[in-house]
Parts: structure tokens; sequence; C-alpha cells
């Protein structure tokens, strides 16, 4: 951790605002100049259960939530609002307090609210707070906001009296407060922040010893989650069409395109399942539309033979499997990752589809952008897999990495014109899957074009689209279906700018390789070390299909030894990488996690300070070892 | 029974623009009533003037989903079940197609219900035949959606213990704005009622009774059939709901019956389509989509604009 950065945590129950609060008081703090990091923890229930937002901000730029904490601002007990007793929510034995002392730093603040939480009844409270260091500030945060406005006000008193403590500026607060309100509400927000400041200036003494960093940014920044990444490289890309059904993570993405495409004139169907969400996705683009679809894991299984459909009819498609912690509904608001076995080898037959695991925002951006450039050059449905942590995790980012120009262009789909010319049989009919064709990609019509009739199926057919069992063509077609991947390969390696990640030093002993969003918390890991001089590196893989191998093995060559992280219990990816390198067995280690939660740095840098210098099991996961042979 | 040649034998020019000049592989087996449905669809897509490159055929799998090889148009054979989200979809995307989806009873009752459900609800403008042969044609002979109760087969040993759905109460309480029942029997009324099915604005069904000789011999061939608007005994409202209601239900139980009533059910002209209904809420473009893959003059826009909301 470095020592000019701030961590503050906000927990209370669903419903309390918590989410809305953390994500003002997080923009305030990149406005002030800062890089900031959010990671969301949420229970499965709308209300009511145990909830926290934290929130990192430091001068240097921050990709992952960090180790602990130093704030903690609890704003109540979910069962108070329950003062009618007509209803139950949480479990008494979650308590908005006691569930967040564990990873508060020593020296820590604690803002709680006295006007709800009784300290009595938090089990050796005030031992624990001793033992710690622990700055205890009890304030009455539901008195304050009552006083001015309404209790659900807590939250904005939560914000003043922490920031009193942290000699936070609350312009920046205001500003944002004003931007979202006005009238009576904001003028009664504005009274609720600035007296429970005062009253916590008055009443204590603020100097804790901690303080909001100081920074200035080079360039504007903006405050993007994942889906936020996924959703606008669509719309950069020309994705006017977008067909779903909720299914949380993926709802985020779902929401977010659904808005923004029914501004810009585009389309968004809310349909009755996720088989029909792919097979419109696969409508739409059979018409001429780029079109996305997606889901989480239950919902993805369910696409599962549309997926196979594009493949067969070399519809172009992108699809967002959007992980949580599985097998079937799993724990809906926790994340893992767990389903790349599923996005790639769901559906019967030989495939042919691309996949791509975006480690940041940024990367999410770009990557669903060459996710539908290359599905619709190369005619086959792009996979981009993420996760819950991903989803809901927002950070700051320069404005300046998604200034695309937009591309609508549909890659191999021919003109009119072009199609007069292109190459027919005797009987007149379209030639719309030809074997010999440069980079196995043949040229597409669209429905209503002259010269272009053609027959889709998903059964095999001859190059004019009719159905066909003759062995000489079987063979042709799927040579050809599958030769567009090594097309694909040539085509990413051919690119100046690489999607995988390299960080750590030069001569290695150690490599730790990962995949999709554990990057954050690798690169953290590996640079901390790198730092203090240890011989580790690591790969970040963004593009999981095609195989990059070439990249791989360079990697693997060039340590020692390789400690592949990721969050899953079956070592997918590990799995992934003996089958296409079917080598180097002895060299390769696993850790894995998988309570729910996303690795933290410190974790993994414990897991390498022991393979380099022996010691006993790592604390939270459980590592494989290396297989006995290749 | 009467001698009925499916296949047709009167040669008619404008039908044949929808003849690929492929052989295709002979799929149906003789006799089969599919081959009334192909007619009948050619013979009213010639009647419309239909240019076969604005018609988009999507079917799902079966033996009446293979309509597509033996039908020269944009074609789109999908996956059991699924042609209508791919259909309506299409639809959406470019208004200007023509979209007949086609599929078996299997295909659209059973594994395709849901589809057709929604389908029918949201009222899209489009056609959906379903060749109803009480029977699963392509996987020989199992009893489908619409195979009478007591109905044997290989595995239905015993006899199937189901009632029969009834479709064309299902499409009306779905939200269908156009119902029929034909018969592969009556090429003439079927080639009408497809007319008037393709011309409706919104979401036209088409229970489509096909023999199928081959896994249901003893299957009653639809004859003799009765046109309900042609005969005295029937007289209801096919724009009141209601009567319409009576009249389907009194038609399903019929069939099993053994008497089998064809002829126009329900019609609702008033009813937005569903593109309409969107378009009404600002939901949907008034210009086909696809068009501006090809316009070099459109404005894309563009998430730089949406990034500020982030700052
Ligand atoms: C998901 C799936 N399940 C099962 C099948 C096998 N299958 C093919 S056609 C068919 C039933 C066909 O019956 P129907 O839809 O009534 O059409 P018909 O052949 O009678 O025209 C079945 C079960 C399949 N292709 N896909
Ligand atoms: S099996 Fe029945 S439905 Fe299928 S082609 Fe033969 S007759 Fe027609």
């Amino acid at each position: 951790m470095t020592t000019d950065e701030l961590i503050w945590r906000i927990s209370g129950g669903s419903g309390d605002g918590v989410d809305s609060t953390s994500q003002n008081f997080t923009k305030a703090l990149m406005r002030s100049g800062l890089h900031v990091f959010t990671h969301r923890h949420y229970p499965s229930r709308i209300r009511g259960g145990h909830t926290y937002v934290e929130v990192r901000a430091s001068a240097e730029p921050v990709a992952s939530r960090g180790d602990g904490f130093n704030v903690l601002l609890t704003l109540g007990d979910s069962f108070a609002r329950n003062t009618d007793e007509d209803a139950v929510y949480g479990n008494e034995a979650i308590k908005p307090l006691s569930e967040n002392l564990d990873e508060l730093r020593d020296g820590g603040i604690i803002v709680f609210d006295s006007g709800q939480v009784d300290i009595e009844e938090v089990p050796n409270f005030e031992e624990r707070a001793e033992e710690h260091d622990w700055q205890v500030f009890p304030v009455d945060l539901r008195g304050i906001a009552k006083e001015h406005g309404r209790e659900i006000m807590r939250n904005t008193a939560g914000v003043g009296a922490t920031a009193a403590l942290i000699d936070m500026d609350l312009d920046p607060v205001e500003d944002l407060m004003a931007e979202a309100m006005s009238g009576d509400i904001l003028e009664a927000n504005l009274d609720v922040l600035e007296d429970a400041h005062d009253h916590v200036t008055e009443e204590f003494d603020t100097d804790t010893g901690l303080s909001v960093p100081q920074g200035e940014h080079d360039e504007e920044q903006v405050l993007l989650s994942g889906s936020h990444g996924i959703s606008y490289g669509a719309i950069d890309e020309g994705c006017r069409f977008i067909s779903g059904y909720p299914m949380t993570p993926w709802t985020d993405v779902f929401t977010i395109m659904s808005q923004e495409l029914e501004e810009m004139g585009g389309i968004a169907e809310q349909v009755e399942d996720e088989i029909a969400a792919a097979a419109a996705a696969i409508g739409a683009s059979h018409a001429g539309a780029k079109a996305m679809s997606g889901s989480s894991g239950g919902g993805f299984a369910l696409m599962s033979e549309p997926l196979g459909l594009a493949e067969m009819t070399e519809t172009p498609l992108v699809l967002v499997e959007s992980m949580r912690a599985g097998p079937s509904t799993g724990m809906p608001t926790k994340t893992e990752q767990a389903d790349l076995e599923h996005v790639l080898y769901t559906s019967q037959g030989d495939h042919s589809r691309l996949a791509f695991a975006p480690g940041d925002p940024v990367e999410a951006y770009e990557q669903t952008r060459k996710a539908f450039e290359l599905a619709w050059k190369y005619q086959m449905p792009a996979i981009v897999i993420y996760d819950s942590k991903l989803a809901g995790e927002y950070r700051s980012v320069p404005k300046s990495a998604f200034d695309q120009e937009p591309n609508p262009d549909l890659g191999s789909t021919l003109t009119e014109d072009e199609l007069a010319d292109a190459p027919h049989d005797d009987t007149g009919r379209f030639q719309r899957f030809q074997h010999d064709v440069e980079d196995d990609v043949s040229p597409r019509s669209l429905p209503g074009q002259e010269n272009g009739r053609f027959l889709a199926t998903g059964n095999e057919h001859w190059p004019n689209g009719q159905i066909a069992e003759d062995t000489t063509n079987r063979v042709n077609q799927v040579d050809r279906r599958l030769g567009k991947l090594s097309s694909v390969r040539d085509d990413l390696n051919a690119m100046e700018e690489s999607f995988q990640s390299h960080w750590g030093t030069e001569d290695a002993e150690i490599g730790v390789l990962t995949w999709g969003s554990t990057q954050d918390s690798v690169e953290e890991a590996v640079e901390n070390l790198a730092a203090t001089g240890r011989p580790v590196a690591g790969l970040g893989v963004s593009e999981i299909a095609p195989f990059p191998e070439a990249e791989i093995v360079e990697f693997v060559e060039s340590v020692d030894e390789v400690m592949i992280v990721e969050m899953n219990a079956s070592a997918q990816f590990r799995g992934l990488l003996q089958k296409e390198l079917g080598a180097y067995g002895q060299k390769i280690s696993s850790l894995l996690k998988y309570n729910g939660e996303p690795f933290r740095a410190g974790e993994i840098e414990e897991a390498i300070e022991i393979e380099l210098n022996g010691g006993g099991e790592p604390t939270a996961q459980v590592t494989l070892r290396p297989a006995t042979g290749d | 029974m009467t001698a009925f040649n499916a296949t047709g034998s009167e040669s008619d020019v404008e039908r044949d623009e929808y003849t690929p000049e492929i052989e295709p592989q002979a799929t149906w087996c003789p006799g089969c009533g599919d081959f009334a449905v192909l007619k009948a669809l050619k013979g009213a897509l010639a009647e419309l003037g239909k240019d076969p490159e604005e018609i988009l055929l999507v079917s799902g799998i079966g033996c009446s989903s293979k309509i597509n090889s033996y039908f020269d148009s944009y074609g789109f054979h999908s996956i059991h079940g699924r042609p209508l989200p791919i259909a309506r979809s299409a639809n959406l995307a470019n208004p200007d197609l023509e979209v007949v989806a086609a599929g078996g009873d299997g295909d659209g009752y059973g594994i395709g219900g849901n589809h057709f459900t929604h389908s029918a609800r949201e009222n899209h403008d489009m056609t959906y035949i379903v060749f109803n042969n009480e029977v699963f044609g392509l996987t020989k002979g199992q009893s489908s959606p619409t195979s009478p109760k007591g109905h044997t087969s290989k595995t239905q040993k015993k006899g199937v213990a189901k009632d029969p759905v009834r479709p064309l109460s299902l499409g009306l309480s779905a939200g269908a704005s156009y119902i029929a029942r034909t018969a592969a029997v009556n090429p003439r009324q079927a080639q009408d009622i497809l007319v008037e099915a393709i011309q409706h604005d919104g979401f036209s069904h088409v229970d489509f009774l096909t023999q199928c000789p081959t896994w249901n011999k003893d299957a009653r061939q639809y004859v003799p059939y009765v046109d309900v608007q042609d005969s005295e005994d029937y007289d209801f409202d096919i724009t009141d709901r209601g009567e319409a209601f009576e009249m389907m239900y009194e038609t399903e139980n019929a069939l099993y019956e053994g008497t089998v009533l064809t002829g126009r059910y329900y019609r609702d002209e008033e009813r937005r389509t569903y593109r309409e209904e969107k378009q009404m809420r600002g939901e949907m473009p008034d210009d086909p989509l696809v068009e501006r893959y090809f316009d070099e003059d459109y404005e894309w826009e563009r998430s730089y604009d949406l990034l500020d909301r982030h700052a």
C-alpha cells in the first residue's frame, strides 16, 4: 500500500442509500484531483442485509481496492428502519458496525450513527478499539438528519461528519448535490451536511492524523464501471440493437444500453427469455444491424443453442457473459471467474467463436470494440466475458482513452453493387458460403438486397446455403469456419497495441499469470514486489480465444515457475493453458479464491512470497500443486 | 376420401419465381400436407406481387421447417422452436422486409410456446404459419402438443394422457390480431387466407392443418371440411373477441370429434403493431435501422458525448 492514500468504507443496510452516497463521495474526491477506485459489496436482497462500498483515493492511479481500509462510516443498523415491526429486514446477527471491523487498519477512524447503533451490542468493541488504536466517533446522524429534513438524509450527515475528520473540502460534495437535486431537498441536504460537519468539529478533536491526499490530474478523468466500458464500446462500434432478459450482473450493461439506444434511435428489446434474447440478436444481425445480447451464467446457458446457430450460419454477433458465483443461481451478487469453460465450450460441435476478457473499464471499452469489429469482419460470435467485480467497480480513468471515432462498418458485408459481381452458381444463386476465399471469410449479403438471396441454416450447407450432407463439402465448410480463427489470431498479433498486460521485472524467477478482472490485483501485487527487488513478473491475459499461444509460451519460458491466479475452484484458465500448450505442467501452480470476494493484492503478494521463500499455505486460498507430469 | 394431390399439377408462372432452380434434396414424403402450404404461400406471395428478394422466410426445425429448401427467397432455417424471436427482430431491424415465420406444431406450440405467446402479445407485423399435422414428423411420429388425447406412438404406448393445446384460443388469448385456420385440402381458401394474413398489419397466426401420411395414418385428413364463413350454420363477428373466442372453442372441440372447421376467426384492424407502439413512445426509429450502415452521411452518436455525465 502507498502511504499517500485513503480508503473509506461506508456500510449500512441495502436500501440505505449506500450506493448513491458513495458515488457522490467518490466523484467529489475525483474532482478534487485524486484517482479513485470503488469496490461494492452487496447481498442478494432489496431491503436490509449488509452492504458496503469501499472507496480508495490516491494521488497516484489506483487500479484495485487495496488492502484493508482506514475510515469506516456506519450508517446504522438495517433493522432500525423497521420501527413498526411489520416486516423483518436483515438478520439479527449481521450488524453494519460489527461486520465491518475486521479489515479496518490500525489507527483507523470509526464514525457510527449513535442514533441507531448501540455500541454495547458489538462484541468486545472496547478491547478491539484499544488494541488497534481505532479512533471512535459516535455521532447522532439520524438526529441531525431529522432536525433539518428527513431521517433518510443521515447518509449526508455521515459524509459531513467524516469530512471533518479527514480534512476534506466540502465544496465538490456540495456541487454534486446541486447537480443532482434542487429546491427544498437540496437546501435540507446542504444544511444536514454542514451541520454534521460543524457538530463534529465542535464536539471532537478532529486531529486524527488521517487526511485526504492532495493530488492533481494531468488530464480530465471520468468515473466509470466495466459495464460502462462495454456499453460505450458497443455504442462507438455502431451497435444499435440489444436484446436481453434481466440477470445480475448483466443487467448493468442491459440497462445502460437500453437507455442510451432509445435516445439514439436504436432498438432495445427486453424479451421473454435468454434463448429469445440471443435469437433476437441473431435475427437483427442477419437483417443487417450491429446487434448484441448477453447474460450471466444461467442465462448464458440458455443461449447455448443460438450461439451454435450463429457459428453455423456465420452470423456476426456480440454476446456478453457477466459472471457471478455459480453453479446454478449460486451467489447472485458475488463475484467469480468460473464460467470460462462454459463460455469456451458450450454448445455442440466444433466451435468458431472469439472470447475477450477485459481487466478494467478502458480494456472493456477497447475489447468490446474489437469484439464487434472482428465479429463482423469474420462473421462469427464474439463473447466478452467479465464478472460482478468489474461490473460493479467504478474507477477514475482518463477521458481521452475513450475519444474514438464511430465505426459502423459492417465488415465483410457486400453492397448491392458488389453483390452483382460476387460469385453466383449456374442457377444464379449467390455463393454465400464459398470455400476458396481470402482469410476463409466469405462475404455476405443482407435480406432485401438484390442478387444476394441465400438460405442461412443451422444444418451443414453447400456454398449456396442449401442443406448438404456431402462429406467433402462438410470438411471444406468446417475447415473454413475454423480456419477463420487463425486469421483472427494473425490480425490480433499484427496489431500495434497488444491487449495483454506485462508487469514486473525483466529477469524474473516467478511469473504470475492471470486473466480478466483479476488483472488489477495481480498487477498491484507484482509491481509492489518488483519495487522491493523481488524477481517477479506478471502477464494479464485479455484475449482468450483464439488463444494467444505465442505470447504465453514466451512468458512461461522466461521464468522458472508460473503461478496462475484466478477466482474459481477448478483452475479453469490453467486447464485451458494446459490443453492448448500440453506442456510445462511441472512449472505451474495455481492460486485460487472462490469465496465470492475478489482477491486483494496483499493476498497475492503473500502467496508469491511463499513461493519465493517458502512458508506455510497462503491464508485465504487453495493452492493447486504442479501436476506430476506434462 | 377425396383424391388430393398436394403438390399441385397446374402450372403457374409467377409462382415459379419462388421455386429454386436447383433441385433441393427431397425431404418431404409423397402426399405430405406440407406441399400444400408451400403452394399456398407461393400463390399468395405471387398474388401480392412480392419480390422474392424482399421476403425473409424464417423457419424452425422439423419436416415443415424445411420449407425453405423449396422456396427461393432470403431464408433462415434456424433451430427447433426459435424462428419467432429471429423473425420479429429481423423485422424490427428492417421493416421493409416481408417477414414470414413457419414451423410445425411441435416447434411452435411445444418447444417454442413461450415465443409464440410473447410474439402474439407484442403484435409484431409478421405472419406465422404453423403446419399442424398433430404429430412430430421429423423425429418419427411421437405425439405433439396438438395430438388428440390417447394418441399412441413409440414413446406414448398407452396413449397420450394430456389434452391437446387449443392453438386458436391460445393465439387469441395471447394477443394475435389476425387468426385463421385453413387446411391442406382447401388450396383456394388457404391461399386467400395467407394473402390476408400477409397483408394484415400485426401478428397473423395461421394454423394450417396438414396431413402426415407417414406417421399419422389414422389422422383424419381434414375432409370433409367446413368453411365457417361459407356455412349457414355459423354466424359470428370476427372483429368481436368474445364471439371469436366462442367460435374457436367450438372449432377446437369439433376437430377432435371429427368435424373440420376452417376459416377466418379473428381480425383486429385497430390494434397498433408493436413497432407503432414503440414508435409512439419514442423507442423505435422511423427509418430502417440497417439503412444507416450504408448511409455515408449518417451522423453516428458517440459515447464520447455520454462521458461528460461521468466527469
Ligand atoms: C432442441 C431440440 N430438441 C429436439 C430436436 C429434435 N426435433 C427435431 S424436429 C422435432 C419435432 C418436429 O415436430 P413438428 O415441429 O411438429 O414438425 P413436423 O416435423 O411435424 O413438421 C424434434 C423434436 C431438435 N432438433 N432440437
Ligand atoms: S414425415 Fe410426415 S410431416 Fe414429415 S415429410 Fe413425411 S409426411 Fe410430411
